[in-house]
This record gives structure tokens, sequence and C-alpha cells, in this order.
């Protein structure tokens, strides 16, 4: 594809503008948060296209945002953030994408790097054994479908109230794991079918479990708050979403959305961007599906967590108290939510949709932990499984300017094909050994998709929102075990 | 974004292309073409379950009549790849022929041939979990058709 030709207007080092009238119909200019290098690399694709594009949806307010690790996705670029106005704006199911939440959470441990290398390959086996993972995987925990109307309607609570968890759980989680409006009627029969046997399994491609040792710490305050506290402890990192559940509710709607934008005369540049007004019955029929989808993606993460612990308990012989396990954290990727923004001075309720972005609510925010106020929400951002990964903070500049935004991880920079033809001949897992990184994975060929190269450098990604100041970095940690479907 | 050919698929007959597997940067896509319409709808299935297994591994112990519709013929494409993605993530089956006995603009009906996925038997290569409306693309090419539909995987 040929590359990105438009026209960007540089705002500072890490900040660069698609001008609104760089296409007619753009109802705000776009912004691109990344360094001169990285832009680069953005321009060779076309996705600064699909900021602008973004930019056409009604009721669009501020800029139409990317985030640097932006890369092309459907319709709206993955790295995304656009809010509309509720009063006049749209809702779009490709501005959330397919895997609803798709989201991570983090557990601290109080075990040290000296105390689990020696038990790494009989951790992850333990893990790969107790946490269902891979194509087709279907769930440990059997779910009828009465309990999935409860499930779609509590969220995380669902699976704590089966001992899944506990309570603590749910505050160190975003929105505590049950997104309000939740409505069991708007969800298909084929999506329930799809969502009621992968209930608690990790799923394949990008999706994993990782052990981590914390490498380096950059804020000792807010980390020790986090309870990060020292160099070689060891983390649990836990990606995944919202499974075939998340892609039929997506796919259902999008249905609904190719027929709404006709009925209700809206302009389109992409079909992908297919919308309806948030107040019509089609945005709340797919806000209320959405966050069905949303509360199951956080059963998921509830249910492996606890698995997550459980494993670790009885490698160690001891209770995940005893080991010191605690959720730090748990955010959505891949979501779109009703709040409120100040803009040009005037509160204004907007739904922020956010693909491949997270949210980064400052210090003393109502809508944070308790125990997070005084520091910010963490933020968690997984680079690929050769590299590290980043805890954060969410700032005032992020709430003043991208609509409480920030990254989400490392962004892909080749495709998967492309990455398996680059690591022809390669055995990834043997390099990632050689590496003290050890990896169990029910699929080995897919694992060169998901290898380094295919991926940006996260340390720039990271290096570009906190010197934007949109978030802070916290802390630093490489990944020492991993387990992929 | 990255395109390019993994690879051709010739039909039986060996003289047309039946598909082609392209590369996007997230997920894959798939160009499939048809004297008519009917072969280009059994193209794209065919190419869909190519990526998913390899299909000289499917042999034909069960059929399925399906019914699809839609509001046009491009999002019919899009609706009758999403109710086999389906099947195959509930119910299990691959397929590897299919009947088109009917197609209008916005209504399929269809016999599909294959069998129940057996882990002993069948290697699953990738997950697809939807076909999407992006680049999508249904045109008349020389004497017959063709179309291109981006999965997500």
């Amino acid at each position: 594809m040929a590359r990105w030709q438009g026209q960007l207007i540089k705002i500072d080092d890490y900040r660069w503008e698609i001008p609104q009238n760089y296409k007619t119909g753009m109802r705000v200019p776009g912004l691109i948060y990344a360094s001169r290098k990285m832009l680069e690399s953005i321009c060779e694709e076309q996705t600064p296209e699909q900021v602008a594009n973004v930019a056409f949806l009604p009721g669009i307010v501020g800029y139409s945002f990317a985030m640097p690790d932006i890369h092309w996705g459907y319709g709206f670029p993955i790295g995304g953030v656009a809010a509309m106005d509720i009063k006049d704006g749209v809702v779009s199911p490709g501005g959330v994408g397919y895997d609803i939440n798709c989201g991570v959470r983090l557990l601290r441990t109080s075990l040290s790097e000296a105390e689990v290398r020696p038990k790494i390959n009989e951790l992850i086996n333990a893990l790969f054994r107790n946490v269902p993972s891979g194509l087709g995987s279907e769930g440990k925990i059997k779910v009828s479908q009465k309990e999935m109307n409860q499930l779609m309607v509590e969220g995380a609570l669902w699976a704590v109230k089966r001992g899944l968890g506990s309570e603590e759980d749910l505050d160190a989680t975003e929105e505590g794991g049950c997104l309000s409006g939740a409505d069991p009627s708007k969800i298909s029969d084929k999506a329930v079918k799809r969502g009621m046997p992968q209930a608690g399994t990790l799923g394949s491609g990008n999706h994993f479990l990782e052990i981590q040792v914390v490498k380096e710490i950059f804020d000792s305050h807010i980390a020790s708050i986090m309870g990060i506290d020292e160099i070689g402890q060891i983390l649990v990192l836990i990606h995944t979403g919202s499974r075939g559940f998340g892609h039929q509710v997506c796919t259902d709607h999008l249905r609904v959305m190719e027929v709404a934008v006709s009925k209700y005369g809206i302009k389109l540049p992409d079909r992908q961007l297919a919308c309806a007004p948030i107040g019509s019955s089609e945005g709340q029929a797919y806000l209320a599906a959405m966050a069905c989808a949303a509360n199951y993606a956080w059963v998921n993460r509830q249910c492996i967590a606890h698995w997550a612990r459980e494993s670790f308990s009885k490698v160690f012989g001891k209770s995940p108290e005893a080991l010191g396990i605690k959720q730090i954290y748990d955010v959505a990727h891949n979501i779109a939510k009703i709040e409120e923004h100040t803009i040009d001075g005037r509160k204004l309720k907007v739904c922020v949709h956010r693909k491949g972005a997270t949210r980064a609510f400052p210090a003393g925010h109502k809508d944070i932990p308790k125990h997070y106020k005084e520091v910010g929400q963490p933020v968690l951002v997984p680079g690929d499984m050769g590299r590290c990964s980043f805890v954060a903070v969410g700032t005032q500049k992020a709430m003043s300017e991208s609509f409480g935004s920030t990254c989400h991880g490392a962004g892909r920079v080749l495709s998967r094909g492309a990455a398996k033809r680059s690591m022809k001949g390669r055995d990834i897992a043997r390099e990632l050994e050689s590496r003290g990184i050890t990896i169990k994975a029910g699929n080995i060929p897919s694992l060169a998709e998901e290898a380094s190269q295919a991926y940006k450098d996260i340390n720039e990604v990271i290096d570009v929102v906190h010197q934007a100041g949109i978030s802070r970095k916290v802390a630093m940690a490489i990944p020492m075990g991993v387990i992929k479907g | 974004m990255e395109m390019s050919l993994l690879f051709l698929y010739n039909g039986l007959g060996g003289m047309k292309k039946a598909f082609e597997i392209l590369d996007h940067t997230a997920d894959v896509g798939i160009i499939a073409y048809g004297t008519d319409v009917e072969e280009l709808f059994s193209n794209a299935a065919l190419a869909l379950f190519s990526l998913i297994t390899a299909p000289e591994s499917v042999e034909e112990k069960l059929h399925l009549d399906l019914e699809v519709s839609s509001e046009d013929r491009d999002s019919l494409l899009v609706e009758w790849l999403n109710e086999l993605i389906y099947l195959f993530d509930v119910k299990h089956i691959l397929f590897n022929r299919f009947d088109i006995e009917s197609l209008t603009h916005n209504q399929l009906k269809a016999t599909c041939y294959g069998e129940d996925f057996d882990p002993m038997k069948h290697k699953i290569k990738i997950g697809v979990k939807a076909a999407t409306y992006h680049m999508l693309k249904l045109d008349k090419d020389g004497d017959g058709y063709k179309a291109q539909i981006i999965l997500d995987i």
C-alpha cells in the first residue's frame, strides 16, 4: 500500500496535527502523538487517513486522536480515541473493535526472581494446565444460558460470587469490573452460543499470560502504592478479551448499523465506520450489548487471575495471601464509555471510543479507586513477548487533552504472514529460552506471528506518551515465562 | 498496510484461479474469483476454510442446509462467511464444498459439505473470528466476478 502523502502540522516534538481542511467533511482536526521517527513508520501505511476519516463522524469533539502505537484497523485505526457529544453524536462499533474489552490485568507478588527462576518450568506447566487456552478452547466453568444472562449483567462480580477471587479484585478493576447498562435482551442467540463454552478461557492470537520480573522503577512512591517495591520482584500479566462472544456482538450490531447509516442519512468515507446516533434505538442497543461483552471479558480475566493464583499456590506450597499475590489493576483497551469531560471550558457528556487505547484518569478523579486517588489511575501497557511491559499512571494532561486516554501497547508493524516469513527457519521458543524466557504455546507455528520484529518498540511508544505528558511511567518489567494459546 | 500474495489456489478444474490469500498488517484477507456470483461465493467460503485448516484433510461426511439473508449483495457475502465462522466456532464443523442453490441480491441458499472437527485429524492453522466490511469489494472482473474480504483473526 502506498505511503500516506497527506498534510501534517508539527505542534511540538510529540504532537502532529492533520488540519481540519485536509479533507472536506472533517468536523475536527486529527492529532497524532508520535516522535518524528515513529511518524515515519506511521505514514508508511494509510493509517493517518483513517484518523482523518474518523473526524467525519457526527458529534465528534476536540480531535480525532491517534496514540503512538497506532496501526491500520477496520475503519477506525487501532490506537484511536474519539469522543462524541451524546446530544448529537454517534456511537460506532468499529470505534471499539471486535474484541470488546480486550484488556490487561496485572497482579503483584512478594516473590523474587531468585525464588521463581528454579521453578519456572513447573510454574508455566501448572499455569498451562490450569488456564484453558488456544483455539476453540473451552472453559473449566460450565455456564448455562441463565447464568450467561447473569454474567453479562454482573461482570467480574459474577465470578467473585462463585469463589473466583475477592471483592478487593473488583475494587482494583476499571468500572469495578462491571459496566452498567448491560441488557442481555440485546444479545443474539448466536452470541450466547459462542460465549457459553468460551467463558474463562485465554484464547489464541496475541493473548497471553506472562510471568514478569520488575527491571526498572521510575517513580518509587507511586510504584510502592501499587505494591511494586523492588527490582527483581515477580508480577503476573494477563491479556485477553471477550473471545467469540465479543466478536459476535460486534458482527451483529455492525449489521444493524449498516442499515442505520442510511436510515439517519449519515455520510461516511468508509463502510466499516458504520454508526448510529447515541440516543437512537440502534445506538442504545449497541451500548447495552457492548456492556454485556465488556462484562464477559471482565469475568474472563477474573477467572484466569484466580487460576493463576491457584497455580502459584500449588507450585510454592503457600496460600496466595502468603505469597503476597494482589491485583494491581485491570484496564480495558477496547471500549466505549459515557464520560464527563471539559471541552473549551464547558462540561460535556461524551461517548469516548477507545480502540486500542487505555483510560488514563488523573489523581483525584472520582472514578478511580480510593487506593490510587493520590497518584492517578494505573495504566498497563504490555509490549511483545520478547521485550518488556510498562506500568504508568494517568495525568491531568490526559484529562484536559486526550479525553483521559493514552496508548495501549506496542502496535503491529508486520502482518502475521510477513512476521512468519521473516522468522522462517528460526526456533522462536529456543531463542526466547536462551534469553531466559520460558514459553509454552498451544500452537507453536503461530508463535512467529507474535515475534518482537512484528511489533513497534514499546520503549519508544511509552517515551512519547510520557514526554507528551498524557501518562507518567512508573515501572518496567520483562517477561520470564509466557503461556499463549 | 502490507498486502502481498501468499498463495494461489486453483480450483479442481486447474484452469481458473479460485482464490488468493492477502496479507494485512493486523489480519488476513481473501480475494475470491468466480465465473458467476454463485461460484464466487463458493470460492470465498473455500478460501476461508483453507485458512483455518488444510482443505484436503476434510472429508464429506455430513451436509448442512444454510439460508442467509442481508441487505445487499456485498453484505450478503460478509454474512455468508460470518455464518460459516459461527458454525465452526460453535458446532466445530469444517466444510470443504459448497453448493449454492439459489442466490439473489440479498438471499442465499446453500448446502455445505464437510465433517466435524477432529483434533487428531485436522490441524487448525488460525482461528478466524469475523468477516469484516473493511475494504470490502465485489465487482465484475472480465467475464467473471472478483471479491475482496478482510477477515479478523
